[in-house]
């Protein structure tokens, strides 16, 4: 059993909880991910890991609220207990220590991008930053990247706060003032849509840029093989060859379908959930 | 019942039945199928041993039970005595009285076997161990946990090596702390084997028993990851360590079409089924989809477990398509015979070229080709050869890719100084199970490839064996001092 340390609300849907797991703080590193089970019936699910305290001891997980787990997640209090809680798992983003990185956070993806952020930048690297949002109650964390970043960019889809437009509006423009040779990397965390879109804009400039894909998962440990997703077309397990991979290489549109194979399933579950709850349906959108 | 003697050889020259649950009832629960033998028939069939003194059954058994001893105890009803005996060298009877294969092992070489059919071990070796579990009453208890050595060993999943050789090492002494990277101990026996045919609840009965032994088993700790084996043996105080993380990497065929929505390996479809109990939707949260026609390719026991579950989850056709012919399945034959009751068809000499897939990416069917057999290959089986212009399209729903498995690198990768071959598989000493780094031991599928329970269970108790020698003769320091804590 894991117990909740503390539960931070950062919108109606996006929550972060600080899960004690001493030893997985100690060995994590930034882009590694858990697999955790809710309860005794609970299904298997990988969140990335936001942020880590080997002192105290806590990871933390920041998710967005789309289906029956990560309801029954967002439920939970401080002082409550996630049953099972495996990590850390995928290799670690290999940090290096000279020359301008930019790192692109969208919608949940902020969090993830931090910890990366931050050890660029303890490294050594001028870490440009890029965080976007649909609107601003959904935006978190500017704060803690404005710390981990040399400097950061904020988009809102509908302009409600900072700059109206996507992150790939900032992120083609930094690209024309820096010159693409001199951006060592990009790296791109969020939804689908958003990391693709990301790609297909640096792919033009020919600029190297990795991608934490969130693929479907079982068991997370290599067993199963329902995170299998084509690079450069290879099949490549995301739960052990990555989360990261090289996005130029990656084939969206077969990971899109098989992220969104047990929609249905998801769906049905979902309803159930809320109708036993008596919560309505939070009308936050299918699975990104 | 009062003891019986012996009064002369009495040639029984049939086994008793094993009672089934209806072919056409069970394709549709998960109950398990064989439902064992009653007090009556167990000591019957027990009582069908000739107490040969050379016992060849045992020396035909992995972990080398005194399979005579057990089976007169058994024939005098005294089934205490029986498990008890069984239990000196398995950890996991009720386990293995289900899911051995006795056929290639102790009933092999039973005497009666030559002129009759052999003494049925399993079976009598699994109606003790569920007899013992059933008398909650009187439960019989392990040996009394010896004192502490001082010395702790780590081992590396809690399947059916690890289990056996934690259980060896505690029985010696040692402090033994068994990683397992899932949420459950038991490995394949909990993700894999299906619960029709080895329950969950048997396979936590007998955890439980080696936790009794003082084992203590740590969940949710992926080796390689949350602590390497250098950092056991470094940091934690570790004197020794077995690795028996087992083949849980899937292998897929390399054609294309196998990353389409409804393709699914093996173990993805055991995992959902089994581990997390999909077949419970949605009252459990995993799901699981299956289509109308289902076709799984392989033609091993995996192969037969995905089959059966299909049918079980509902699928209104399941298919074996398997490139070698029914004689050269790599299945038991009992397994083989209950696909076949519940209604499992067999394509065989066909194996696909080319998955297929609708307008979604959802597969539709294959390509196939038909095969014939050519000369015996390495493993002395017939190799399939293609029949030119034989191609074909099997339509399907659901496809599950059963063609083995092999290791998992994580491990390996991660510790320094350990050998693999080219298959990844970790190199060990076959008398010893010593790999190349001192003080790491490894056994099971890990260093075998894909294999039997039993067998990993053998390498798991010469694990054992080899680390308690080792830790005897080696100088090394007792991190928990001479009494141990």
């Amino acid at each position: 059993m894991y117990k909740i340390i503390e539960k931070q609300i950062f919108s109606e849907v996006t929550k972060l909880l600080s899960v004690y797991a001493p030893k997985i703080a100690k060995s994590c590193r930034p882009g590694q991910f858990v697999m955790i089970r809710i309860d005794e019936k609970g299904e298997r699910i990988p969140l990335t890991i936001a942020d880590f305290d080997p002192e105290k001891g806590t990871i933390s997980l920041v998710f967005q609220e789309i289906g029956k787990s990560t309801q029954q997640l967002g439920a939970l209090e401080q002082g409550e207990f996630i049953k099972d809680v495996a990590g850390p798992l995928g290799h670690p983003t290999h940090i290096f220590d000279s020359g301008t990185v930019i790192l692109v956070g969208g919608g949940v993806g902020v969090a993830p991008i931090y910890p990366i952020a931050r050890e660029f930048k303890k490294a050594g690297c001028n870490v440009i930053g890029i965080i976007g949002a649909r609107n601003k109650e959904l935006l978190f964390w500017e704060e803690k990247m404005s710390a981990a970043c040399n400097s950061l960019y904020i988009t809102t889809d509908d302009g409600s706060y900072v700059r109206k437009g996507f992150v790939t509006d900032v992120m083609k423009e930094l690209i024309e003032e820096i010159g693409k040779e001199n951006i060592a990397l990009i790296m791109a965390i969020g939804p689908q849509p958003m990391m693709r879109a990301c790609c297909n804009l640096s792919k033009g400039y020919e600029i190297r840029t990795l991608v934490s894909l969130n693929a479907l998962m079982v068991d997370g440990t290599g067993m199963c093989g329902c995170c299998r997703v084509s690079v450069g077309g290879s099949t490549k397990f995301v739960c052990v060859d990555g989360p990261e991979f090289d996005g130029h290489q990656v084939d969206w549109l077969e990971l899109y379908r098989r992220s969104t194979y047990f929609c249905d399933e998801e769906k049905s579950a979902k309803d159930i959930y809320n109708s036993e709850k008596g919560n309505h349906a939070c009308g936050c959108g299918g699975i990104q | 019942m009062t003891e019986k003697k012996k009064t002369g050889i009495k040639i029984i020259p049939s086994k008793n039945p094993m009672p089934l649950q209806d072919h056409k009832l069970r394709a549709s629960n998960f109950d398990e199928v064989a439902l064992g033998y009653d007090y009556e028939t167990a000591v019957a069939e027990a009582s069908r041993c000739l107490q040969c003194k050379n016992a060849p059954c045992s020396r035909g058994c992995p972990v080398e039970i005194d399979i005579p001893e057990f089976l007169r105890l058994a024939a005098l009803g005294n089934f205490k005595a029986a498990i008890s005996k069984i239990k000196e060298k398995n950890t996991l009877p009720g386990v293995c009285g289900r899911v051995c294969p006795q056929e290639s092992q102790c009933e092999k070489d039973c005497t009666l076997g030559i002129k009759h059919q052999p003494v049925s071990i399993g079976r009598v070796e699994r109606f003790c161990a569920d007899f013992e579990l059933a008398d909650k009453e009187d439960k019989i208890t392990n040996k009394l946990i010896p004192p502490s050595s001082g010395y702790k060993v780590a081992i590396v999943g809690s399947g059916p090596a690890g289990l056996t050789c934690a259980a060896d090492l505690a029985k010696e002494g040692h402090r033994v702390t068994v990683f397992e990277a899932l949420h459950v101990a038991g490995g394949v026996l909990m993700y894999g084997i299906p619960e029709f045919r080895l329950p969950k609840g048997i396979v936590e009965a007998e955890v439980k028993n080696v936790v009794d032994l003082g084992v203590e088993i740590e969940l949710n700790s992926v080796v390689g990851r949350l602590v390497t084996i250098d950092q056991l043996l470094d940091e934690e105080g570790y004197n020794a360590v077995f690795i028996g993380t087992g083949a849980g990497l899937p292998y897929f065929m390399g054609i294309p079409g196998e990353n389409l929505c409804g393709v699914y390996s093996a173990n993805e479809f055991l995992t959902r089924t089994n581990l997390m109990k999909a077949y419970l939707f949605p009252q459990w949260d995993t799901p699981i989809k299956i289509g109308k026609r289902v076709v799984v390719l392989g033609g091993g026991n995996v192969a037969m477990d995905a089959a059966r579950t299909a049918l079980r989850l509902g699928a209104e056709e399941s298919i074996i398509v398997y490139r070698r012919s029914e004689k050269e399945l790599p299945a038991r034959a009992e397994e083989v015979e209950h696909a076949y009751e519940e209604g499992v068809k067999f394509y065989y000499l066909t194996n696909p070229v080319k998955l297929l897939g609708d307008e979604d990416g959802i597969v539709s069917g294959m390509e196939c080709l038909k095969y014939e057999l050519g000369e015996p290959d390495a493993t002395g089986r017939r190799s399939p050869i293609a029949v030119k212009g034989s191609e074909h399209i099997i339509e399907a729903d659901t496809i599950v890719v059963a063609i083995g498995q092999g290791p998992n690198e994580l491990v390996p990768m991660t510790t320094k100084g350990l050998e693999t071959n080219k298959k990844g598989n970790i190199i060990a000493d076959p008398e010893t199970g010593a790999t190349s780094r001192p003080g790491v031991f490894a056994g099971g599928d890990v260093v075998t490839g894909a294999a039997t329970v039993i067998l990993a269970m053998g390498a798991g108790k010469l694990g054992a064996k080899s680390i308690h020698e080792y830790l005897l003769n080696s100088k090394i320091d007792k991190p928990l001092g001479r009494e141990g804590n």
